[in-house]
């Protein structure tokens, strides 16, 4: 219990931490501070697999790629355009409204209860994991792969130099 | 003494940390010594005997230097870096099985850090948070050279990551578990035949993914002739440019780690790790012809083949500083070709060959 709520106690922290960085490569490590907790909350809950491929994924190479774009760019706290008041204010407005529908829809949820003595620990392993997700969910695997193919395919047709001259 | 069952898992774990730390010591001075050999100059020999205290007198060195911070950086990330590169080559050794196991009385001891089922999905994600060290230290230093040192590194550990991926799938169709020891005791088996158990390593069913892996290793440690991310010629230094003391030490601590977990990976995915030829008969022989108990007896396997492991570990970091004095640097554009367009094909083609052979029940 105590470690869940440190973890969660960073959770919040660095998750505040992304939003209110200055400098956009602070942001991007808080984020991935918060990918770690993530996989923290995942350990405790006994999904190894997830824990291990959310840092693979995420904090590995999707968040290297976002370092690396931001880098490239060189954003800086003098860089950042200084953004109307009225921009701000709007956005308060939204990002509040969010929150309020979120904690109303979210305040009568009971969670669903589970048997403590009957309750399958083993659930998160990575074989339990693959039988359920290629015996009981193969379509709807097989469609999300069909959708990344294409979103690959996208990305090398965009990337693709095109004929003619040069510019670059 | 006694010391309840995670303690003494506590204190493998410190033993595997200082002894990561001692190999990356020693491999500095090894590292001499084999450049020395293989360009015929004497090489250290002034500190102690052979230049045995060569390591301590260059740590005296590093931690004595000016700690220098170059103007614009940002003071907190120059300091993080480092720490960062250190701490996620450390981590991976965490899970590697160096030995089977040790039985005192009713007490057993793994010779493993700590055993998850997802061991090595974990030295593949440690080893992808290793670029942010070099990324995070390599942009904060304010320093063009050091930028895009940082950034070839980010380029080519991705690059390098997606093949060495693959070619972990190849030996995961193999041994259908993702635990380290798992894999290792499945490349033990009492065959009937001599030489069994070489016969029995992933290496001899996985000969191409091996090549593919040992390349990957090669680049995802920034080794040469994958060193672009530090290249001289070009870059001054690289992402370290602007380091210096121990700072610049830790950065090059973190590369030799990386060697040794490297190594060790290597060692028991493909090499059989802490498995030896002939570990049943010479234990059955140790029982029968010398009258030991089988505890002991199994306990003497195991210490040979935690010996013979680091064997394999040794034989490999040499073939690392080999390779690194023998080969000269790869163009920065060859290496980006080599990755995309020769590894992850043959990568994918040794996925289907291993299909085809595990579905005709050639290998198993």
């Amino acid at each position: 219990m105590s470690l869940f709520l440190f973890i969660s106690f960073v959770a919040l922290l660095s998750a505040l931490g992304v939003v209110l960085a200055k400098n956009p490569v602070h942001s991007v490590l808080f984020l991935i501070l918060t990918f770690f907790t993530l996989s923290g909350h995942y350990l405790l809950l006994n999904a190894q697999f997830l824990a291990v491929v959310n840092i693979i994924v995420y904090a590995g190479a999707i968040m290297v790629l976002f370092l690396f774009v931001i880098m490239f760019l060189n954003l800086n706290e003098d860089t950042e355009p200084h953004k109307p008041a009225l921009a701000k204010f709007a956005a308060a407005i939204a990002g509040g409204s969010l929150l309020l529908i979120l904690v109303a829809a979210m305040r009568n949820i009971s969670p669903a209860g589970y048997d403590a003595a009957t309750f399958d620990s083993q659930i998160g392993m990575v074989d339990k994991l693959g039988m359920v997700l290629f015996r009981d969910y193969a379509l709807p695997f097989e469609l999300a792969s069909i959708l990344l193919l294409a979103a690959m395919v996208g990305s090398v047709m965009l990337g693709k130099r095109e004929t003619g001259e040069r510019n670059f | 003494m006694t010391l309840p069952a995670l303690g003494w898992q506590g204190l493998v774990v410190l033993v595997v940390f200082g002894v990561s730390l001692l190999i990356a010591t020693y491999s500095t001075y090894a590292e001499r010594v084999i450049a020395a050999f293989l360009q015929d100059r004497v090489g250290p020999d002034r500190a102690g005997p052979f230049g045995l205290l060569q390591p301590l007198a260059d740590a005296v060195k590093l931690f004595t230097k000016e700690e220098f911070f170059p103007a614009g950086a940002n003071r907190a990330l120059f300091v993080f870096g480092p720490c960062l590169a250190m701490v996620t080559a450390l981590m991976s050794s965490a899970v590697i099985p160096f030995g089977n196991f040790l039985q005192f009385g009713d007490t057993i001891v793994h010779l493993q850090g700590i055993e998850i089922n997802v061991g090595m999905l974990y030295v593949f994600g440690m080893v992808s948070l290793g670029v942010y060290g070099i990324m995070i230290g390599g942009w904060a230093s304010n320093n063009k050279f050091s930028l895009l040192g940082a950034i070839r590194a980010a380029s080519q550990n991705i690059s390098y990551e997606l093949a060495m991926g693959l070619a972990l799938i190849a030996v995961l169709m193999i041994s259908g578990t993702l635990s380290l020891r798992e894999i290792t005791l499945q490349q033990s088996s009492a065959a009937p035949f001599v030489w069994h158990d070489i016969f029995n390593w992933n290496i001899m069913k996985q000969p191409l993914g091996f090549l593919i892996f040992i390349v990957c290793a090669f680049a995802e440690t920034n080794r040469t002739p994958f060193d672009l991310p530090e290249c001289e010629t070009e870059l001054i230094g690289g992402y370290h440019t602007e380091y210096s003391s121990m700072k610049m030490g830790l950065y090059l601590f973190a590369e030799y780690i990386n060697v040794f977990v490297a190594s060790a990976v290597m060692s028991v995915l493909y090499f059989g790790g802490f498995n030896f030829p002939f570990q049943y008969e010479m234990r059955d022989w140790l029982v029968s012809a010398q009258g030991l108990e089988l505890v002991t007896a199994q306990n003497i396997i195991t210490i040979v083949g935690l010996l013979g492991l680091f064997g394999k570990i040794f034989a490999f970091i040499f073939f690392f500083m080999w390779v690194r004095w023998t080969l000269p640097r790869f163009r920065y554009d060859q290496l980006m070709r080599l990755g995309w367009t020769i590894l992850i094909p043959l990568a994918i083609f040794n996925i289907l060959l291993t299909g085809g052979l595990i579905t005709f029940g050639v290998i198993k």
